[in-house]
């Protein structure tokens, strides 16, 4: 069963695409470009739709996805962990 | 195994310009907001009449009164209306939409509301639409090739699964529709930003870049002039960022997989311009759902494919919109809204080929006659774009 599907296998987030992931749930991701799948353990609730990260990402870094920049982190996150507005903004506007 | 379309067919109706239509509206066309009563009024009276009523059309000026004009003539000229009753407050401008409509060769009567008042104004109107609702019920479907249909997109509501799943389904149908000579058009200028060198790198000659560029350099001044915030909540919406989209480049990314992976822009038009040749055109527009697809309907586009994540309800009264999903929480909680569900994307058990198709089996029942959701339900939006205040 697939929980999650990353667009390229340089993403650094992926999306959940089932309801009802919670914090510590094992997970199997989808590479849709690579045709791979991978696994993480969540480290947040995770709503469907919503994002979580694959790679460790610092503060103030690049997050890619589709292989592209769509914006930068304000704070620090874990793998697994619930990537959203609180902790990405737009480089943009 | 990927359809073929190459002899593909459609039963529409060819009207006198040679443009086809899938649908046989007979519209009351209102110029202006005070018009609105008469035209509902007439509509009332002629079943079978579709009133298009609007906000609009007193005391603009210049470039947005331009567009006012080119979006009522563009709908009136749609090859999906079979015939059209203008009504104005005045004689001048109700007779200057009518003669847009008129050059089509479409059957145009015009009333001005001023020294005659509603009632004499709705029973001249009403004998002219009665005589065009009994004339176009007689016209009769015939089959025409594929490249006579002209096809739009725009999503809405959009959340990551339109990025994984809705809009790459439509960007294989337009990889599929294009090489047969269809006319395809996309838009939604500011949902570009992130990913506009993606567009900018897909245009066909450097000339269609430099309109591109222009349009978006134009668009993107816009909002910095008026912006006071980051345009969180507005651009991606509050329904964008429930669905789990983040910012505007992870929202536009996702907007870009409708453009598919092969089809190259072949041309750039302005809000409700007409596209003079087949291939794929971008429109400068804004990407408020309702007002981007009537802006699409007036520039001649006779079915529309929209993807949506979170369940954009949207219709148009002349140009059917098709829905698309892939959100499965989406397609269970407002399945009547969905007419394609591609949610076996996400899950693995549909593949992008498959999900391309059945849209287009469904394209192609819809330009047949089936109904789509939205107007089945009576979604008939019609919303004009506006470009200032009025004088």
């Amino acid at each position: 069963m697939i929980h999650f599907v990353v667009h390229d296998e340089s993403d650094s987030v992926g999306v959940v695409v089932v309801e009802g992931v919670k914090a510590g749930q094992e997970l199997t991701g989808w590479i849709m470009d690579q045709d791979k799948e991978i696994r993480f353990q969540a480290r947040s609730d995770i709503p469907i739709g919503h994002k979580l990260a694959i790679k460790e990402l610092k503060n103030d870094d690049t997050v890619i996805k589709y292989g592209v920049d769509i914006g930068r982190t304000v704070a620090a996150i874990k793998p697994g962990e619930h990537a959203h507005v609180h902790n990405i903004k737009t480089k943009r506007w | 195994m990927a359809m073929d379309l190459s002899k593909a067919t459609f039963w529409g109706y060819k009207r006198e310009n040679g443009r086809v239509g899938v649908r046989n509206h007979v519209i009351i066309l209102p110029v202006d907001d005070l018009s609105n009563a008469a035209a509902e009024a007439v509509a009332n009276n002629i079943k079978g009449a579709l009133a298009l009523p609007h906000p609009y059309g007193r005391l603009q000026f210049g470039a947005d009164l331009d567009l006012h004009f080119r979006t009522l003539i563009g709908t009136g000229c749609n090859p999906n209306v079979a015939a059209v009753v203008v009504i104005c407050i005045e004689d001048g401008w109700a007779k200057k939409v009518a003669d847009g409509i008129s050059a089509t060769g479409k059957p145009v009567s015009w009333f001005g509301i001023e020294q005659h008042g509603d009632h004499d104004t709705i029973m001249r109107a009403s004998k002219a639409a009665k005589e065009y609702v009994q004339w176009a019920s007689e016209l009769r479907r015939e089959e025409r090739p594929l490249k006579d249909l002209w096809v739009s997109t725009k999503c809405g509501e959009s959340d990551t699964t339109s990025g994984c799943g809705s809009n790459p389904t439509v960007g294989n149908a337009f990889d599929k529709l294009y090489p047969h000579g269809v006319t395809l058009v996309f838009g939604e200028t500011t949902e570009l930003t992130g990913g506009e060198h993606l567009v900018a790198a897909r245009c066909r000659t450097d000339e269609v870049r430099k309109k591109f560029q222009f349009m978006f350099d134009r668009y993107q001044d816009i909002i910095n002039h008026h912006r006071t915030t980051d345009l969180m909540d507005s651009q991606p919406t509050k329904g964008n960022i429930l669905g789990g989209l983040t910012t505007i480049e992870e929202k536009a990314l996702g907007n870009i997989q409708k453009i598919g992976r092969k089809c190259l822009v072949d041309g750039v038009i302005d809000k409700a311009e007409v596209p003079t040749g087949p291939g794929l055109w971008f429109m400068d527009s804004s990407s408020a759902a309702a007002e981007m697809v009537t802006l699409l309907a007036a520039a001649g586009f006779v079915v529309h494919l929209f993807p949506t994540g979170q369940g954009n309800v949207i219709g148009n009264p002349i140009l059917p919109v098709i829905k698309l999903s892939a959100n499965p929480r989406t397609v269970r909680t407002m399945s009547e809204h969905i007419d394609v569900d591609v949610s076996g994307l996400l899950r693995r058990e549909m593949s992008p080929d498959e999900a391309g198709d059945k849209l287009l089996e469904c394209m192609f029942r819809t330009a047949n006659g089936r109904f789509t959701a939205a107007e089945a339900l009576g979604h008939r939006e019609f919303v004009l774009t506006r470009l200032y205040e009025s004088a």
